[in-house]
């Protein structure tokens, strides 16, 4: 076994170092995390459709949440998607100004979502404790929250991450999965959204 | 036919001795089960035992790897081919015969089948015949008086947790669920006493929450049923009236009911012919005055979590109350 | 061209080579002393620290199980109180499937060997990989520590709802179960996402799909498998601390709650739970048979094919377990059908396995010893399955010893045999030194008649009408004489993992040294010195075949050009792993143990108040902050030779 043998090389120092999309392991890594977060959020969807199966009356003895503030932010949410997706695809192409400019606007947005979301919490017209509609209404409003304060936090630190010396082509696939993210945090929301104010409302009739 | 039963089990906590249709379903089909597999896992070992045997190499040295083509595997592809179609087939078969047992034991005749409601407690049963007249329900614990061949129809809930109704020689279990109903249908053919015994686990006492299924023919099950409805007989004698003052004036009427006295909290089992019953603590003791006694001053004891607390009274107390109980056929 | 020996072995390297060596230890060098421990974060590190730690944990429900088998040696015995055994059987369960099935059989295994078979460096997010022992590690402490302070979770394993919820389950007793759930369900799913990663992105050159070792296929089917699964139990488990802590409704019948949504939940998990820790034993099994055949396992792609169709259906048989609950005629025969066809792709298993056998030749060293036990044992669990599969057979012994008989078959058969092939299998690689052949064989038979004469009788005690979980029975039962014989057989099993742990020690400092390739095996993790270097292979390979050292050419090229400054590795495509890329993995640092004890606080106090979660995330937030904040140096050496990727 000791024998000494030529072998030829498989030369990979061209190769790049900078890549994106499913190049990138982080990207796959973000993939992995959408696909369990997925996962949970269809497991909740269908947990509420359960308990509605259960109860005779839906929303027991009260009225579903109010429209005003959920519509505002889902009209919020999709209106980020335009410098998200600008500055995601500037981002491939190592733009700086176009990246710094668009997580600062992202960064903006995701605190106007946060804000809105509050007064979307004082006009859910339901306590988690009363009963089980209410259980499950807060839980899937609340995971949402979770995941829009994490990549909102995700996104601050990123953009000023982007205004220090520390940029580098890995920040730049940081700042493109940043917004695959967020994506998902949007994409997420029309059915919750659905689910929250329009599925009282239609199962009702 | 051999090959209709597993053989070796007898007993009355058990699935493979049937009682009743249902339990005779189900072991047509265990049985079916039983013999494939028992085959297929004699052969399959064989073949692995013959073959590493067979292809059994030196043990000191690792030798070099075999190159093997299509063509050299081509027997084995064969082989394992046929072994996955046998395989399917009796995947096939056993399913089937799954179908025809569980078809089986829907049909059973819900019309005509006699009610009976069970509840489960942390950790007894509660067993009511409802009647058309309120005052001729009857409420018992633990122990299930059913008549011989008749379809039964056990319909049931929990009060608390989950508890699962399991009399092996009678039918398969189903569990009993806060906030469901469930109808389990049954029947006995057999006369005797079928144990039963929670299957979910439902806490401290789980291990001692048992019962007893008694099938005995429609007119003694008539008569049991007349003698159950009645209130509890009044008391007879000095001592026995003192029991029934000790009774009502202690801890016992927190959660007792004796129909006919002022005693009628559901907490607790239901005591009006508590003398009538074989067992106490669901299934635990024989009903001697001997367990009975021991059971009053201390369940805790002999059933450590259950719901009967300790009871301080006297000796003559005891004696008097335990003459009382005695006197509740 | 670069001359080199087709087996690393430090002895014989050219001076060239051991300079690279020497720049390559340099980068890859573990931190030492006190804080090095906890800034590690290699996979063969972390790998080992999951596998002793598991064993730990393995040992400790062992030993509980020896408590419960003596209460259950003498009917009505008081050895252990109802409340200490309800203790005792609720720990061990929830030891042996969250503390070490899971943790042994995928994290363990994988992060170990994973990237070794797939010939690269280090598991991706190595960072994330530390991160998730700690917190696993954190997470059963927490458990047994509450279970010292007589805490100890006591609803079972599954902790059903209300037993466990707010009104049948007093203290904090369920509580701990529930977090002890988040803890390892965090660990899990990171080190699924970690697997996944490094085997679709990380592989060496040559290593197309069709050419990926099984052992890694399985792996890989149980990382999606975790990935989808426990979600459901996440859920659950939350649904339950809420219930508990917060005042929802979820498990409530009285206000529109429901039981039943908490049993979907778990089993949504529960059952595919079975196939994450099967699955890498039948992995196990495929690559010991195919060494100690000494051919190419027979029906590659029957088997592949086999471990994939296990992964789909195992999610569509959840309700399997809750037949005794009353479900719809309908959906109970397509449950039924679904939970007996599960057996054709594991059958598909088995033949190709006798297939192997039948045309290979055998060597009966240890590790094919446990493959021939797994065979006796696991396929008895699986036949006893198809009791279980059926409904109206299951109404009868579900819940009952039959049960407790059948899983132990499939369980123990279907991953502790061959945990412990695995364990002699690879115990050279880790540790550079062989096991003692004779112990080893004892220490089999030992297990092998000790397993059946323990778990065969509860079979027959189960039909005779034995209900799972009681802590005693009445003595006119006629359940007395074979609980005995189990109990005895117990001590047989508890032997044979004494002899295990002597020959262990025994081998550790005076076992026969190994070299890099004692069993003449044909996948990569044997084509590097045994214990690895910290770079794993000094030559990245490439792949030839599906055993790669046995197919490999005479000249097979290796790879160059990564810069041995940093801690690089390649990247290649999905499916004909093509090298498309480099990067660097990150070094190590104290970060993730500070973040798993920031999460660890949260979880642990949200225990005891709901703000444990909402104050907690902040500690959380900041270490993660900490964690990936980018480090100058590296940022600035990266920037300077920056190749981007063309559009």
């Amino acid at each position: 076994m000791a024998e000494r043998v030529e072998r030829p090389v498989l030369d990979v120092s061209r190769l790049p170092t900078v890549g994106f999309g499913s190049r990138s392991i982080t990207w796959w890594g973000i993939m992995g995390m959408m696909a369990i977060e997925g996962t949970v959020f269809v497991l909740m969807i269908a947990s509420y459709f359960y308990l509605h199966s259960r109860n005779s009356e839906w929303p027991p003895h009260r009225n579903p949440p109010d429209l005003l503030w959920g519509t505002v932010n889902l009209v919020l949410f999709l209106i980020s998607v335009v410098p998200s997706e600008w500055y995601r695809r500037r981002a491939r192409k190592g733009d700086l100004r176009a990246v710094q400019i668009g997580l600062v606007l992202v960064s903006l947005f995701g605190i106007g979502n946060v804000i809105v979301r509050y007064f979307e919490l004082w006009h859910l017209n339901t306590d988690w404790s009363i009963d089980a509609y209410g259980s499950a209404v807060w839980t899937l409003m609340g995971l949402h929250v979770l995941h829009l304060l994490t990549d909102l936090v995700d996104t601050i630190v990123l953009t000023v991450i982007f205004f220090t010396p520390l940029v580098e082509g890995k920040r730049f696939q940081d700042a493109e999965e940043n917004a695959a993210y967020w994506y998902f945090v949007v994409g997420f929301w029309i059915p919750i959204y659905l689910v929250i104010y329009w599925a009282p409302r239609w199962l009702h009739a | 036919m051999i090959l209709f039963h597993v053989p070796g089990f007898r007993g009355n906590q058990t699935s493979l001795n049937p009682v009743g249709p249902g339990a005779e379903h189900i072991e047509f089909e265990f049985a079916l089960i039983f013999w494939i597999t028992v085959i297929v896992y004699c052969i399959v070992l064989i073949a692995l035992v013959v073959y590493v045997v067979r292809r059994r190499h030196s043990l000191n040295i690792m030798p070099e790897p075999i190159r093997t083509t299509p063509e050299s595997d081509r027997r084995a592809r064969h082989a394992v081919g046929a072994a996955m179609v046998v395989t399917v087939l009796l995947v096939f078969t056993m399913l089937i015969g799954s179908f025809v047992s569980g078809h089986a034991l829907g049909k059973m005749n819900r019309q005509s089948a006699y009610t009976i409601d069970v509840y489960g407690h942390q950790w007894w049963w509660e067993v009511h015949y409802p009647n058309d007249e309120p005052d001729k329900t009857v409420v018992t614990a633990n122990e299930i008086h059913v008549p011989m061949g008749v379809p039964l129809r056990i319909h049931g809930t929990s009060r608390d947790v989950i508890h699962s109704f399991w009399a092996p020689n009678v039918q398969g279990k189903r569990d009993l669920m806060p906030g469901y109903d469930t109808d389990v249908m049954m029947q006995i053919d057999q006369p005797g006493r079928w144990r039963g015994q929670c299957a979910e686990y439902c806490g401290e006492q789980h291990a001692h929450m048992s019962f007893y299924m008694v099938a005995e023919p429609a007119q003694q099950f008539q008569q049991w049923l007349a003698q159950q409805a009645a209130a509890s007989v009044s008391p007879s004698s000095p001592q026995v009236t003192r029991g029934q003052q000790v009774f009502l004036s202690h801890a016992c009427v927190m959660c007792h009911t004796i129909r006919g006295t002022p005693a009628g909290s559901r907490v607790g089992p239901d005591l009006t012919h508590l003398a009538s019953r074989s067992t106490i603590a669901a299934g635990v003791l024989p009903n001697t005055i001997g367990n009975l006694g021991g059971w009053i001053l201390n369940a805790q004891s002999i059933k450590p979590g259950c719901r009967m607390p300790p009871n301080h009274m006297t000796g003559t107390e005891l004696q008097d109350l335990l003459a009382y109980l005695e006197t509740l056929k | 061209m670069i001359t080199t020996t087709a087996i690393e072995s430090t002895a014989e390297l050219t001076e060239q080579e051991r300079a690279q060596a020497a720049r390559l230890e340099a980068v890859w060098r573990e931190p030492t002393g006190f804080w090095g421990w906890f800034k590690a974060v290699h996979h063969t590190t972390i790998g080992k620290r999951y596998a002793v730690t598991a064993f730990g944990f393995f040992l400790l429900a062992g030993l509980l199980a020896g408590g419960m088998r003596l209460q259950l040696a003498f009917p009505e015995a008081h050895i252990l109180s109802n409340d200490l055994y309800n203790q005792f059987f609720t720990m061990h369960g929830s030891t042996m499937m969250f503390l070490f099935a899971v943790p042994m059989m995928f994290e363990a295994m994988s992060v170990y060997l994973v990237p070794l078979m797939v010939g690269t460096r280090n598991i991706a997010f190595p960072r994330l990989n530390a991160y998730s022992y700690y917190l696993y590690l954190f997470g059963g402490l927490m458990f047994y520590v509450a279970f010292a302070c007589n805490t100890g979770a006591d609803r079972g394993w599954f902790s059903y709802v209300p037993l466990a919820g707010p009104d049948y389950g007093p203290g904090k007793r369920p509580d701990f179960w529930a977090q002890l759930i988040t803890f390892t369900e965090v660990s899990g799913l990171a080190v699924a996402v970690e697997t996944i990663v490094t085997v679709f992105k990380l592989r060496a050159p040559g290593m197309s799909l069709n050419r990926i070792p099984i052992f890694v296929w399985g792996q890989v089917v149980v990382a999606f498998m975790v990935i989808f699964s426990l979600p459901g139990v996440v859920l659950s488990s939350t649904m339950l601390l809420m219930d508990r802590t917060c005042n929802t409704q979820f498990f409530n019948p009285a206000a529109g709650g429901d039981v039943l949504l908490y049993q979907h939940l778990f089993w949504w998990f529960g059952h595919p739970e079975v196939y994450i820790i099967f699955i890498p034993g039948a992995a196990i099994i495929s690559t010991i048979v195919t060494s100690f055949s000494r051919r190419h396992v027979f029906g590659y792609l029957v088997l592949v094919l086999s471990l994939v169709a296990t992964g789909f259906m195992a999610f569509g048989l959840w309700v399997h377990h809750m037949f005794a609950t009353g479900i719809p005629q309908i959906a109970e025969s397509y449950f039924t059908a679904a939970s007996m066809v599960i057996a054709i792709p594991t059958g598909a298993q088995v033949f190709c396995w006798i297939a192997t056998i039948a045309t290979g030749k055998v060597v009966l060293k240890t590790p094919m010893w446990w493959a021939i036990g797994f065979f006796f044992v696991f396929i008895m669990g699986g036949m006893t399955g198809m009791f279980v599969a059926s409904v109206p057979v299951d109404l009868q012994v579900h819940d009952t010893y039959f049960v407790v008989a059948h899983f132990h078959y499939v369980l123990i058969g279907g991953a502790v045999f061959p945990l412990f092939g695995a364990i002699t299998y690879w115990f050279p690689k880790v540790t550079g030194r062989m096991l003692n052949e004779t112990l080893g064989q004892l220490t089999f038979w030992l297990f092998f008649i000790g397993f059946n004469i323990t778990f065969f009788p509860m079979h027959l005690v189960g039909i005779r009408g034995m209900p799972r979980r009681v802590y005693t029975y009445q003595p006119n039962m006629g359940w007395t004489t074979l609980n005995q014989v189990e109990s005895l057989g117990y001590v047989l099993l508890f032997l044979a993992v004494c002899v295990l742990l002597v020959n262990v020690s025994r081998s550790l400092r005076s076992g026969a040294i190994a070299g890099p390739n004692p069993w003449n095996a044909g996948t990569l993790e044997w084509a590097t010195s045994s214990p690895p270097p910290q770079y794993n292979f000094l030559h990245l390979p490439t792949v030839n075949g599906r055993e790669a050292l046995w197919d490999a050419a005479p000249n097979q090229p290796i790879v160059a050009g990564l810069p041995d400054d940093a801690r690089s590795f390649l990247i290649t495509r999905t499916l004909d792993a093509e090298p498309e890329g480099r990067d660097e993995f990150p070094g190590p640092t104290i970060w993730p143990f500070l973040a798993a004890v920031a999460t660890s606080i949260a979880f642990i106090g949200s225990i005891f108040t709901p703000w444990g979660i909402t104050i907690g995330a902040i500690p959380v937030a900041i270490t993660m902050i900490g964690w990936f904040w980018p480090e100058r140096q590296p940022a600035q050496r990266r920037r300077a030779r920056e190749i981007w990727q063309s559009e």
